[in-house]
């Protein structure tokens, strides 16, 4: 697959993607910078973390203007995978490529530790290696990853599968002790109504190596490759 | 010239996190009779000509698309022209 990670200025999760998807998985994959404005032979688009335009205004809001996200909207009307991990997540929902939008942590802290996250919907193109219900052990780093959506919003996402992602305890409950930054409905990561579109705040790419602690994060990847396969 | 204020507030209906700390670090600081406090961003512009109108649609959807988010905050637009005539 070839994959195309977008860099923003002060994206700073960039080189963890690539080399995520270089080194570990094999993959073809090259750096795009943000005023490009072509993904022409790209499978696959990556959003990464990090603090595109210094969060000015909000999180995501002037990357979203970014010469290259005509392309990435472009890219995710045509079916291809697009990911956006922590800013990327942002971006997507800046963008209207994901409904809702991600403010202020409940709790105004900056988390960065790693916590249990909960496979909602296993049947997606980014969860197809996991089960549903699974608990996972996924690093988190954010300051704004308090998702928030009116009613309707957050109903129609949970009755169309398109969380994928939850906050839960060890045990897979969503306990309010559990949801480390206010997400409505503990919500942690959600995809598109047609699937192809992920943005989740924890950090995949920062759990691919058993050497850096847990490589839970590694069948969000593998599962994209399989479903590209199939 | 044109100025122009846009004041971006979140919606009442979203929590503000930022507001809620700032109204106990107001009621530790012994003003009791404080309800409510929410933090916003006031947004100040300045536009070459005097075509308010023509100024007020274009800064309409720049407040709507880039300067707000419609789904957790309201804006409030205002222009004025400090040095009448041409």
């Amino acid at each position: 697959m070839r994959w195309a990670v977008i860099q923003f200025p002060a994206s700073n999760c960039d080189q963890d993607a690539l080399h995520v998807l270089k080194e570990v998985l094999g993959q073809d994959a090259d750096y795009v910078w943000h005023k490009e404005t072509s993904l022409d032979g790209v499978d696959a688009v990556l959003l990464p973390g990090g603090f595109s335009y210094g969060d000015y205004l909000r999180c995501g809001a002037i990357a979203r203007f970014s010469p290259i996200m005509p392309a990435v909207k472009v890219a995710a009307a045509a079916g291809k995978t697009v990911l956006g991990i922590c800013n990327g997540f942002q971006i997507l929902c800046e963008s209207g490529l994901l409904p809702g939008v991600l403010v202020r942590n409940a709790s105004l802290h900056f988390r960065c530790e790693t916590l249990p996250v909960k496979v909602e919907n296993a049947t997606t193109r980014f969860t197809g290696e996991y089960k549903t219900g699974q608990v996972l052990r996924l690093p988190i780093a954010h300051g704004e990853g308090h998702y928030v959506a009116d009613d309707a919003t957050l109903d129609s996402l949970f009755a169309n599968k398109q969380v994928l992602f939850t906050y839960c305890n060890a045990d897979g409950k969503n306990t309010p002790e559990s949801n480390p930054n206010g997400s409505q409905r503990h919500i942690a990561g959600i995809c598109n109504r047609a699937g192809n579109v992920l943005g989740l705040m924890p950090h995949p790419e920062r759990a691919a190596e058993k050497i850096l602690g847990s490589d839970d994060g590694l069948g969000l990847f593998t599962s994209i490759l399989r479903s590209q396969k199939a | 010239m044109i100025r122009a204020q846009v004041i971006v507030r979140p919606r009442k209906s979203i929590f503000d996190p930022q507001g809620d700390a700032v109204c106990r670090a107001i009621q530790h600081l012994g003003v009791a009779s404080l309800k409510q406090a929410h933090v916003g961003k006031c947004i100040e512009l300045e536009l070459e000509g005097d075509d308010v109108e023509k100024a007020r649609a274009q800064l309409d959807t720049i407040c709507k698309d880039l300067l707000s988010n419609p789904v957790i905050e309201d804006y409030v637009l205002t222009l004025s022209t400090p040095a009448h005539g041409k």
